[in-house]
């Protein structure tokens, strides 16, 4: 499978990111080699392989239900651009 | 054409926990926006979410009650959009292995019949911010003390086939989870609410049709009028020989109709992968038969006992055990004043209607069980009418004391002295000799008309019966 200047395009929207017209056709041979691995993987045999959720072979720690944290608003306030009456204010979302 | 409504519902129920499934941060409603927001809500650099045990004790607790598969592996998966009152980019949720999988809840029909409803899944997962849309200089202002609080989003089969049945079962898992205690279920807070897939077919069609996505209920009246409403909507399209589009619809209660979101010119594509800051949540036996041990008699069980052993019709016993709060108020009574047939009715009906005139939770009646079972004492032992027992009830209720203080104020006790009685009864004859002479002529239907007078005259106190008794023996003179 090999990716196109849309598929390119279509990624860096997904994902939010600029990215230079002219280093479209880069990305779609450099993607489509990785998917190309991705293939040569696939052809060996893993039937008999657990799937891998984590490579940590570890479980989930829990943590007891308590409140640990405080109100530290202000801090993190500090580096927001916009703020008023408590809230973060970001460009008109439209609904 | 017949057509066939097929609906699936989504529940999102927020989880009672104290903090939030990732972080310390508290999880209680109403305050300051953005004071209950940690730094791993906020999604800043090199923190990273630790689970909370309480809210996958509450899943599997959810899991066992619907007689669910319990997975032992689950997996937390990232699904990645963008939008400001989710500061990462991605919620945290499950996806490929969710913590509950095929489950099972029991619905009662209109005509009484049951019907089983498949529950495909439950996940944990984490709840979003709030965007307010109010004009802040052209700005949306974000408050994100939700962000991060537990939630269970609850999947059903597209088993339902009307938009009654979507109600039943939205009110079936509703109650579960307050049963359960492991959700406030207030709907108005927003900790529970729901998304309806819904699309129709001609009846008899193996095929489903295409569907469309009711987003963000959150009553169950709105549901039903939504669901309604996109199948007659539906209907008209195909009928009219056109397609249904598959999109997110959302509903307008003021006009009563569903809406087209913003058209998307490409699908979403969440790009779920597993979450690499949280390891596979792993359950064992013990845990699960840990969590078994605190599972409380669940609606299902509480309303066959009480048909049991209070001798309830199935309509009342399922009316009684709607909320674990309402049984438990009602088994009180019943426990306390001994008849359970009157402690239903007297539930049913004084305390509900007063408690819905009011809009009030039973938690919060002015007439506690023991007040209304100590009242119905008073109607067994006959010291008063059922009739004036209603105007104590209404005393107690606005809070003029127990049932014997209202009626020792009130002077409300039943004048049971045979004497006294008969005085009276003397009086309303010598005073109506017209009706007493057309009553002995035959007209006996003026009995009524007599016992009125003396019920009257003795402001309700007089214990009909008695009164009945002892004015056919004067009239027969």
């Amino acid at each position: 499978m090999s990716l196109d200047r849309q598929d390119v395009e279509r990624i860096a929207h997904l994902a939010r990111l600029a990215i230079d017209e002219a280093d479209v056709p880069g990305y779609a041979r450099n993607l489509s080699d990785i998917l190309a691995l991705v293939e040569q993987m696939n052809a060996v045999d893993t039937s008999a392989v657990e799937p891998l959720a984590h490579p940590m072979e570890a479980s989930q720690r829990l943590r007891p239900d308590e409140v640990t944290e405080t109100d530290q608003r202000e801090l993190f306030q500090g580096i927001a651009p916009a703020v008023e009456n408590g809230l973060y204010l970001v460009p008109k979302v439209i609904e | 054409m017949d057509w066939e409504p097929v609906i699936g519902l989504e529940i999102h129920t927020q989880l009672a926990t104290k903090s939030k499934i990732f972080s310390g941060a508290s999880t209680a409603y109403g305050a300051p926006p953005n004071t209950q927001a940690c730094a791993v809500d906020l999604g800043l650099p090199g923190v990273l979410p630790v689970l909370n045990a309480a809210a996958v004790d509450m899943a599997i607790k959810f899991g066992l009650a619907i007689e669910a598969r319990i997975a032992p592996v689950s997996v937390f998966a990232r699904k990645n959009y963008f939008y400001p009152d989710l500061p990462k980019g991605y919620q945290i949720s499950q996806y490929e292995l969710p913590i509950v999988e095929h489950g099972r809840v029991v619905i009662e029909l209109e005509d009484g019949e049951e019907k089983v409803i498949g529950v495909t899944r439950a996940h944990l997962e984490e709840d979003a911010g709030k965007s307010l849309h109010e004009d802040f200089h052209g700005m949306t202002g974000i408050d994100l003390n939700r962000a991060g609080t537990p939630l269970l989003e609850i999947v059903s089969e597209p088993d339902l086939r009307s938009a009654r049945e979507a109600v039943a079962y939205m009110k079936k898992i509703h109650s579960l989870v307050r049963y359960l205690e492991i959700s406030d279920g207030n709907m108005q807070e927003g900790s529970f609410r729901c998304d309806a897939n819904v699309s129709v077919r001609p009846r008899g069609s193996k095929e489903f049709g295409t569907r469309t996505e009711i987003k963000n209920v959150n009553s169950f009246r709105f549901i039903e009028r939504a669901i309604n409403y996109e199948i007659e909507r539906q209907i008209e399209i195909l009928e009219a020989g056109g397609q249904v589009v598959q999109e997110t619809r959302l509903y307008d209660a003021a006009r009563n109709e569903t809406r087209s979101m913003r058209s998307k010119e490409e699908a979403m594509d969440y790009r779920y992968f597993p979450d690499p800051d949280l390891l596979p949540l792993e359950v064992t036996a013990e845990h699960i038969e840990r969590v078994r041990a605190t599972l409380p008699e669940l609606p299902d069980a509480k309303r066959h006992r009480f048909m049991e052993e209070y001798g309830l019709s199935a309509y009342d016993a399922g009316v009684l055990t709607a909320s674990r709060e309402l049984a438990d108020y009602y088994e009180e009574v019943a426990r306390l004043c001994g008849e359970a047939k009157l402690a239903a009715n007297w539930v049913m009906g004084e305390l509900s209607g007063f408690l819905n005139k009011e809009n009030r939770d039973i938690a919060d009646s002015p007439v506690s069980a023991a007040m209304l079972a100590g009242m119905l004492k008073r109607i067994l032992d006959e010291t008063i009418s059922g009739k004036i027992a209603k105007e104590v009830f209404e005393a107690m209720w606005n809070g003029e004391g127990d049932a014997d203080t209202v009626i020792e104020k009130r002077g409300l006790k039943q004048i049971t002295d045979t004497g006294a009685i008969e005085a009276i009864i003397d009086e309303v004859i010598s005073a109506n000799p017209r009706q007493v002479e057309q009553y002995r002529a035959g007209k006996e239907k003026l009995i009524g008309f007599f016992v009125g007078q003396v019920m009257k005259a003795t402001g309700g106190k007089a214990n009909p019966a008695q009164v009945n008794a002892l004015l056919k023996k004067k009239l027969a003179g």
